[in-house]
């Protein structure tokens, strides 16, 4: 008896890697491509500041002070008659780089450490799971200010406190991770064949938790940026007169009542890439977790 | 019952301690000499001496650590260097309002993320669905003192309905107090709606596919009894419980909104402290915190353990 020719099946793409296909999956997504697109426009005004920035940030002037938006000022001026979209302009790069720095920290304290926690077991990860515990117990924006007062208010600081504080999430999602990619077959094989334990980790476990943690990472960068916003807001993060949308934000809420411009444009644009963020986050969840789909 | 909460108390002891010990190392990021630094501007010599002493900065770190903690186990969360009283006393004095503040925001935060979410669940991939997620996603998005400022402008520089800044007691004036509140606990409410509605919303998904809410459509149920009565009754229960964990996003944003709206309450002391130098006041704010955290999810738990029968097999 002749078998029958096996179904034409489509395949879907079956021949691509899976990072194509999750690529794929994630352009068909419109929210996540609106996030990336206004994503990178950001990352352009921020690195191309100097060429886009109508005016000097800092250069103050009496004769302009607290004006409406106009041909000149686009953005208006602040209570000093500093060009407000020129801050805006620049005030991206402060936060695009709390966010990046920030969510960097993180992740190369967090995925260490939690890849430590669930790859050993045992005392190592009772003492790992306890602390990240403790520091979970710590709203992530309390712990962010007291860390950023006790080493001292500035933008540095502010995101080395930003990064500590969001360090226990990644401890987490790794240790998570690696508990379940630990038990595969393929790292059992890699174990029989006599592979060193920080070659299972480094080459056959590291692989194939990265998906979550670039979900966690993008959401994370939207966190931090709303954090740094928040700690120059209190004062804590960026210092006067570099600009800053959090700082600009402070300032702005003495002058509400006669120069609204000075508060919606920092604002917006806090608003703006952390939506885009979030977008990009849920998208590439989407894409990358198919228990999402 | 009893074994579980046993169980539960025991694996809180070493988180605590953990907690201690972070709180402690928080004063050893100061550079330099703490004593100086506490000291204030003036560095008065006697000043530094005392504090010195009281500190105990000549005894090595884990003795300095067993002074703090045996302290800290007495109620003694330090003194505050500006105010000069108890730590646990401002803490306390400041507690009420922030309480208030948040309640007002978790009933707001409840009526908008629970309907929201049962619409958005109900309603699945129609216009409704859509824009209850797309108000989600604002609300996650907007920083919390934006929103403040921009309420400020609406309702108090444009309309002047509503008081821009400013506390009133309830006791002296409850109208006034609440004019006072309402803008400030929904700019706080704001974002914990959103996260209770995608919790709803999921939740509400996976029962309304149960086999039970399947009997009672069966049945010939109205739809609304159906959804009310049979679905949001046990979704309800992880919903409660994920809102537990959302008290750490409630003191976040209350520093921000307190700072915005200048409400004397547990937020802006925090604030303060930190641009007083006021050290201690910091500690004992994120320790307060962080332990009220801990039991309040301990509290969760139990309830969870309470509601949920299966658990308690």
């Amino acid at each position: 008896m002749s078998e029958a020719p096996p179904e034409r099946v489509s395949t879907g793409g079956a021949a691509m890697s899976p990072g194509r296909r999750a690529l794929r999956r994630l352009v068909r997504r419109r929210g996540a491509m609106l996030g990336a697109a206004i994503i990178a426009a950001f990352v352009a005004l921020a690195v191309l500041a100097p060429v886009f920035a109508p005016h000097d940030p800092l250069q103050t002037s009496w004769g302009a002070i607290r004006k409406a938006p106009s041909a000149a000022y686009l953005f208006g001026t602040d209570e000093i008659g500093r060009d407000v979209l020129s801050r805006v302009i620049w005030g991206a790069r402060a936060s695009l780089l709390a966010g990046l720095v920030s969510v960097a920290i993180s992740m190369s304290l967090g995925v260490p450490i939690g890849m430590l926690a669930g790859y050993l077991g045992g005392w190592v990860d009772g003492l790992i799971s306890r602390a990240t515990d403790a520091m979970l117990a710590c709203p992530f924006l309390i712990l962010a200010i007291a860390l950023a007062a006790f080493l001292g208010p500035s933008l540095t600081n502010a995101m080395i406190a930003i990064g500590i504080s969001a360090t226990p999430i990644f401890i987490r999602l790794t240790r998570a991770q690696v508990l379940t990619v630990k038990v595969e077959d393929y790292v059992e094989a890699a174990r029989a064949v006599g592979n060193s334990r920080f070659r299972i980790v480094w080459r056959h476990i590291l692989p194939n938790i990265v998906a979550p943690l670039i979900v966690q990472a993008t959401l994370a960068i939207a966190a931090a940026v709303i954090a740094e916003a928040s700690l120059s807001f209190l004062g804590l993060g960026q210092q006067p007169p570099a600009p800053s949308w959090g700082s600009m934000l402070n300032t702005a809420k003495n002058y509400i009542d006669n120069a609204p411009w000075m508060a919606i444009w920092p604002g917006l644009s806090i608003f703006l890439l952390v939506l885009s963020f979030n977008l990009l986050g849920d998208g590439l969840r989407d894409a990358l977790d198919p228990r999402h789909r | 019952m009893l074994e579980y909460l046993v169980r539960r108390l025991a694996a809180i002891v070493p988180t605590l301690f953990f907690v201690s010990v972070l709180i402690f190392g928080l004063q050893q990021l100061l550079p330099g000499d703490p004593a100086i630094i506490l000291a204030g501007e003036d560095r008065d010599p006697s000043v530094v001496e005392h504090l010195r002493k009281r500190m105990h900065l000549d005894e090595p770190l884990p003795m300095r650590y067993l002074y703090w903690i045996g302290g800290v186990l007495q109620g003694d969360l330090g003194e505050s260097v500006r105010i000069q009283k108890p730590v646990l006393e401002l803490i306390l004095q400041k507690l009420p309002v922030t309480i208030e503040l948040a309640a007002i925001a978790i009933v707001i935060a409840l009526s908008i993320g629970i309907t929201a979410g049962i619409v958005s669940a109900v309603a699945k991939d129609s216009v409704w669905d859509y824009a209850a997620n797309v108000v989600a996603l604002w609300g996650l998005s907007t920083p919390n003192f934006w929103l403040g400022i921009l309420m400020i402008l609406l309702f108090s520089v444009t309309l002047g309905w509503l008081p821009a800044s400013g506390y009133v007691s309830p006791s002296e004036d409850l109208r006034g107090n609440l004019a006072a509140m309402i803008m400030p606990a929904f700019v706080l409410g704001n974002a914990i709606a959103a996260v209770l509605m995608r919790h709803t919303r999921s939740a509400m998904l996976q029962v309304l596919n149960s086999d039970y809410v399947r009997t009672a459509r069966a049945k010939g149920l109205d739809e609304r009894v159906v959804v009310l009565r049979h679905a949001l009754r046990n979704a309800l229960v992880p919903i409660v419980t994920l809102g537990a964990l959302e008290f750490g996003t409630l003191l976040s944003g209350a520093v921000l909104t307190e700072q915005v709206f200048s409400i004397p309450g547990f937020g802006k002391l925090i604030v303060d402290a930190v641009f007083n130098r006021d050290y201690a006041v910091v500690q004992g704010v994120v320790l307060f915190t962080a332990t009220a955290y801990i039991v309040l999810n301990l509290l969760a738990d139990l309830a969870y353990f309470v509601v949920n029968p299966r658990l308690r097999k």
